[in-house]
C-alpha cells in the first residue's frame, strides 16, 4: 500500500522550514495570484521533503497552514504522488527500476544488492515503475540522480562511494556516454 | 433556450443545464452515484452516460455535460445500456456481496441501479479489495469496503458542511475515504452523510442493525430541537422511534437536518415519565391520574389568581400553549410566560420577533450581520444556508458579539451593544457596506436579546434596520433567530405577561418572596429550579428532568414524536407535526392534560377535541391558519430606549449536543460530546508511545 497510516510513523513534536527553504517556498507561492497560493502545494512539499527526508504529519500540517488551505487537501496530495515519502527514509533513497527491460538486464539482483544495503539509515529502498531509462538498463535512482547500467559490482561500488560520503559520477557506471554505445559510436564515423 | 432532442422527442430546455437535468425534465430517470444536486458536480461514477449526437463515438456522462442546441440525446439505446452495464459490473468488482447484513439494505442505490441497469453476475475472479474501516465518531459507522469512491460524503462536507475533513487519499486501487489523522467529524451536520451515502458504506452508528427500511412506519413531522421547524420522517417500529430522516423543504431545511434532530431521539427511551407523581412526605410517589388531579386542586383552589404562575417550556406545542393560558386566564391569573431564558420580545408585531426575509431569503442577500448569535449551534442547518449564501460570492458578513469558526468568514466588528450603537451611527466601515447591499439582512440572537437590555438591543436593532432601509413591501431584513421551538408559538399566541403580571424573573423572584405559591411548568426545564424556593410545583412534561426533580405533582406528557402538534419556526411558518408513537404509560397528550385539569379545577376550558383546540387557536392569531406557510410580521415600533450594558453578546447555547430535556437524556448526544475529547487524546497519547 503506498499510503501510510498517520499512526505507524513517528510523531514529529515540530517542523519549521530552514530559512533557505521559507525562501524557496515563497517564491513558489508568489507564482501564483493572490488567493491561489494553495497552488505551489506540490512545489512545498517537496521542499519540505528535501529538507526532512520526508513529509511527517506535523510537516504537512505546516504546509496546510502556509498555503491556508485545510491539512485533509495536503494529505490527499502527499498520498497522491508516490515521489512524496510518508514515512522516514534513509539518508539515500534507493529508487530500483523492475519494469520489464530493467528486469530481463538483471534488476533482481540489483534489487537484492540494494535491500541488503537497505539499513534504514543511509540506505532506503524502494521498488519503483519504469524510470524511463530502459536504454541504460538496469537503472537505479538514488535521490535526484539516476544510476544506470548497473551490475552487482558496479552497485557496490557506487554504494561503497556514498557511505564513504563521496557523490559518485551519475550516469552510465560502463564505459558509454549517456545512452551511445559502449565504447565509442558505432556509425556516422566518417568525417 | 436550445432546443435538444431526447430520444426522439424534441424539447426546449433553458440554457446551462446539464443533460441529466435536461433529462429529468423530460421525466426519464438517468441512473447516478456521485451526482447530487446540492453539491458540485464530480463525474466520477460514470453511471449515467448517455449517447449524445453531435459529438464523440462513445458514451458521455450527462452528468457534467452541459445542453447546447441541436443536440439529440438517446437514452435507451444499446450502446448506452451496455455501457451502464460495464461500469455497473466495474463497480461491483469491489463492492461486497454482504447486502444481506448491510444497513443500507432497501434503500440502497447502488441495490436498485444494479437490478434496474447492472449485469446478472460478475466475471471478476480475483480477490476483491479491502479498506481497513474508518472511525468518523460516534455517529456514522463506516464499512469501507463497500465504498464505491462517488466522493459525496467529502464535497457535502468540504461545500455543505464547512468542514474540510473528508478526502480521499491514494490513488487508483488505494484510494480512501478517509480523515486521514482519525478524528471524529466535527460537523453539527454529519449525519447527512449517512443519507448522501448511495451504498451501505456510511450507514448510522446508532442505529446500526436496529431495524429494516421495510419495516418501520414512517410519519411525516416536524423538528423541534431548535427553532428551524425542519421538516422531518420518523421512522417508527411499535412504540419506538427507530431514526429520524429529513424532508425535503426547499424554504426551510432543504434536505439537511443537524445532529441534534436526527440523533436525539434515543433520549426518547430515557428518564421518561410515565405515570402521575405526587410529593409526599418530601418524595415523589406514584400516583394516579386522579389523585394528582386532587392535589392540585386542593392546593390552586384556595389561591388567587395573582399567587399562581405558569411558564411554558421551549418545546410545546402550540395546541397546549393555548390550553394553558385559557386555564391561567380562568384562574385569574396574568402571570404567565414563555420566554424561558428571558428574551426581551414583548408580543408587539409580529415583524419584531420573527424572521421576517424567511430562511430562503438567506438565499437573496448580500449583505448579513449577525448580532448575538451562533447560528452554527443553534441551527446549523441555517448555518449551512448562510454558508452557501457565502460560497455563491459577495455577500459581505460581519458579526457582533461572541462569534466562533462559522464555517465561513466573518468581519468581527466588536463585542457588544457598543459596537452595535457605533454601527447604527454609522461609525464602522460595516455600516456602507450593509448600506451597499439591496437585501441587508440583520440576524439578531437570543445572545442579544436574553439579557436585562435585551429591550434596547432590539430597538437600536430596529433602528438599524430602518435606517439601511432594510424593511420594504418587497423585503424584510429584520430577522430574530430563536434557540426555542416554541418561542414564536408562544409569542403569537400571547404567552407574555397580562396586565400587572409577571415575567419569567418576576415569577422566581416571587418564589423566592413568597409571593408566588403556585408554579405551573409545562416542559419548562431551562429556568432555575433553585430559585422556585417554597412554591406548589406542578410539572406538565415527559422527562424527568430539572423541572419534574422539583416539582410537587407531576404530571406525564407526551413529547414532539408522540402528539399532534402545531409549532411555528422562527421565520412564522406554522407547521404541523403528526404523531408517530404513543405516549408510554399513562402519560397524555398535553392540550388533554390541561383540559381534564380546567374541569377539576371548575374552569373547563371551551374544546373537547383537537379540531376545536386548532379551531380556538386561529381565534387567538389568524397566522395559525395558514399551514407550512409564512405569514408576514407586521412592522411598527417596538424594545424600549433604555441604557446599555457592557456585557459582550454571547449565544445561551454553550453546548450543541444537549439543550433540551430529551437532547440532555440521550446517550448519542453524551457520547457525541465525549468523543470529541477522546479523539484528541488518543492520537496525543499514541504519538507519544510512538516517541
Amino acid at each position: 500500500m503506498i499510503t501510510a497510516d498517520p499512526m505507524d510513523v513517528p510523531y514529529v513534536e515540530e517542523f519549521r522550514f530552514l530559512p533557505e527553504y521559507l525562501e524557496k517556498a515563497k517564491a513558489l507561492i508568489a507564482n501564483y495570484p493572490p488567493g491561489r497560493q494553495a497552488s505551489a502545494v506540490i512545489g512545498v512539499l517537496d521542499l519540505v521533503q528535501r529538507q526532512e527526508g520526508w513529509l511527517s504529519r506535523t510537516a504537512m500540517d505546516e504546509v496546510a497552514k502556509l498555503l491556508d488551505m485545510a491539512p485533509i487537501r495536503v494529505y490527499e496530495i502527499a498520498t497522491f504522488y508516490t515521489m512524496f515519502q510518508l514515512k522516514p527514509k534513509g539518508k539515500y533513497l534507493l529508487q530500483v527500476c523492475t519494469t520489464t527491460p530493467c528486469w530481463l538486464r538483471g534488476s533482481d539482483a540489483i534489487m537484492k544488492a540494494c535491500e541488503h544495503a537497505a539499513d534504514g539509515k543511509t540506505f532506503s529502498v524502494q521498488e519503483v515503475e519504469c524510470l524511463g531509462a530502459c536504454v541504460n538498463a538496469p537503472v537505479v535512482q538514488i535521490n535526484d540522480d539516476f544510476y544506470e547500467d548497473l551490475d552487482e559490482a558496479s552497485l557496490q561500488k557506487v554504494l561503497d562511494a556514498f557511505r564513504r560520503g563521496e557523490t559518485p559520477k551519475p550516469g552510465p557506471q560502463v564505459d558509454r556516454q549517456t545512452s551511445a554505445p559502449e565504447g565509442g559510436p558505432t556509425t556516422l564515423r566518417s568525417e | 433556450m436550445p432546443k435538444i432532442k431526447i430520444d426522439g422527442v424534441e424539447m426546449e430546455v433553458p440554457a446551462g443545464i446539464t443533460i441529466l437535468q435536461a433529462c429529468e425534465l423530460a421525466g426519464l430517470e438517468i441512473p447516478r452515484f456521485c451526482y447530487h444536486e446540492r453539491l458540485s458536480i464530480a463525474g466520477n461514477c460514470r453511471m449515467c452516460l448517455v449517447e449524445v449526437k453531435p459529438g464523440p463515438p462513445k458514451p458521455q456522462a450527462s452528468c457534467a455535460l452541459p445542453v447546447a442546441d441541436k443536440q439529440e440525446i438517446f437514452t435507451t439505446t444499446p450502446m448506452v445500456q451496455k455501457a451502464r452495464r460495464g461500469v455497473m459490473e466495474f463497480l461491483l468488482i469491489n463492492h461486497p456481496l454482504d447486502c444481506p447484513i448491510c444497513d443500507q439494505g432497501g434503500e440502497c442505490d447502488l441495490q436498485d441501479q444494479a437490478m434496474g441497469y447492472g449485469f446478472d453476475r460478475s466475471r471478476y475472479h480475483e480477490n476483491k479489495r479491502a479498506v481497513p474501516d474508518k472511525e468518523l465518531g460516534p455517529l456514522v459507522k463506516t464499512s469501507m469496503n463497500r465504498c464505491i469512491h462517488c466522493t459525496r460524503c467529502i464535497r457535502f462536507a468540504t461545500e455543505v458542511a464547512g468542514t474540510e475533513e473528508l478526502g480521499a487519499t491514494g490513488r487508483g486501487e488505494s484510494m480512501e475515504v478517509t480523515t486521514y489523522v482519525e478524528h471524529a467529524l466535527t460537523s453539527e451536520l454529519s449525519g447527512n452523510l449517512v443519507d448522501l451515502c448511495p451504498v451501505g458504506a456510511l450507514t448510522s452508528k446508532p442505529y446500526a442493525f436496529e431495524a429494516r427500511s421495510w419495516e418501520l412506519t414512517k410519519t411525516e413531522s416536524v423538528d423541534v430541537m431548535d427553532a428551524l421547524g425542519s421538516n422531518i420522517r420518523v421512522d417508527t417500529r411499535g412504540a419506538q422511534v427507530m431514526r429520524v430522516l429529513p424532508r425535503l423543504n426547499d424554504d426551510v431545511n432543504e434536505e439537511w437536518i443537524s445532529d441534534k434532530t436526527r440523533h436525539a431521539i434515543d433520549g426518547l427511551r430515557y428518564q421518561r415519565l410515565d405515570r402521575p407523581y405526587v410529593r409526599k412526605g418530601g418524595k415523589l410517589v406514584e400516583a394516579t391520574w386522579d389523585q394528582a388531579f386532587t392535589a392540585i386542586a386542593e392546593k390552586l383552589g384556595k389561591l388567587e389568581g395573582a399567587k399562581i404562575a405558569a411558564i411554558a417550556g421551549d418545546q410545546c406545542d402550540a395546541e397546549s400553549m393555548v390550553a394553558l393560558k385559557d386555564l391561567m386566564a380562568g384562574l385569574g391569573s396574568p402571570n404567565i410566560d414563555c420566554r424561558q431564558d428571558g428574551a426581551r420580545l414583548e408580543g408587539g408585531p409580529r415583524g419584531s420577533y420573527i424572521f421576517n426575509a424567511g430562511i430562503r431569503g438567506i438565499d437573496q442577500a448580500d449583505a448579513i450581520l449577525l448580532v448575538g448569535t451562533n447560528p452554527r449551534w443553534e441551527a446549523p442547518v441555517l448555518n449551512a444556508r448562510i454558508r452557501k449564501r457565502y460560497l455563491h460570492g459577495r455577500c459581505a458578513i460581519g458579526g457582533i458579539g461572541l462569534i466562533d469558526d462559522l464555517s465561513y468568514p466573518v468581519e468581527r466588528l466588536g463585542m457588544g451593544p457598543a459596537s452595535l450603537r457605533e454601527l447604527v451611527d454609522g461609525k464602522l466601515g460595516f455600516f456602507e457596506k450593509l448600506k451597499a447591499g439591496k437585501n441587508p439582512l440583520i440576524i439578531l440572537g437570543m445572545g442579544a436579546l436574553a439579557r436585562p437590555d435585551g429591550a434596547a438591543v432590539l430597538a437600536l436593532a430596529r433602528e438599524l434596520a430602518d435606517k439601511l432601509g432594510a424593511v420594504r413591501d418587497d423585503w424584510n431584513g429584520f430577522a430574530v433567530l430563536h434557540t426555542a421551538a416554541a418561542r414564536v408559538g408562544g409569542l403569537d399566541l400571547g404567552l407574555v405577561p397580562g396586565e400587572g403580571g409577571r415575567d419569567v424573573e418576576g415569577i422566581l423572584a416571587g418564589c423566592e418572596k413568597g409571593e408566588i405559591a403556585a408554579v405551573y411548568l409545562l416542559a419548562a426545564d431551562e429556568i432555575a429550579t433553585k430559585r422556585l424556593g417554597k412554591a406548589f410545583v406542578i410539572y406538565q412534561g415527559h422527562h424527568g428532568d430539572a423541572g419534574a426533580n422539583r416539582a410537587d405533582v407531576v404530571l406525564p406528557g407526551a413529547a414532539y414524536t408522540e402528539k399532534p402538534g402545531a409549532y411555528v419556526n422562527t421565520e412564522g411558518r406554522m407547521q404541523l407535526a403528526r404523531r408517530a408513537a404513543y405516549p408510554p404509560g399513562d402519560a397524555r397528550e398535553d392540550w388533554a392534560i390541561l383540559r381534564a385539569l380546567s374541569d377539576r379545577l371548575g374552569k373547563t376550558l371551551p374544546y373537547d377535541t383537537l379540531e376545536q383546540v386548532r379551531e380556538r387557536l386561529v381565534c387567538v392569531n389568524k397566522s395559525f391558519a395558514a399551514i407550512d406557510q409564512q405569514q408576514a410580521g407586521g412592522w411598527g415600533t417596538f424594545g424600549a430606549s433604555g441604557p446599555l450594558g457592557d456585557a459582550m453578546f454571547a449565544s445561551p447555547i454553550a453546548n450543541f449536543y444537549m439543550t433540551c430535556a430529551i437532547s440532555r437524556s440521550s446517550r448519542t448526544m453524551a457520547e457525541c460530546i465525549a468523543s470529541r475529547e477522546e479523539f484528541a487524546q488518543r492520537y496525543l497519547a499514541r504519538a507519544r508511545r510512538m516517541g
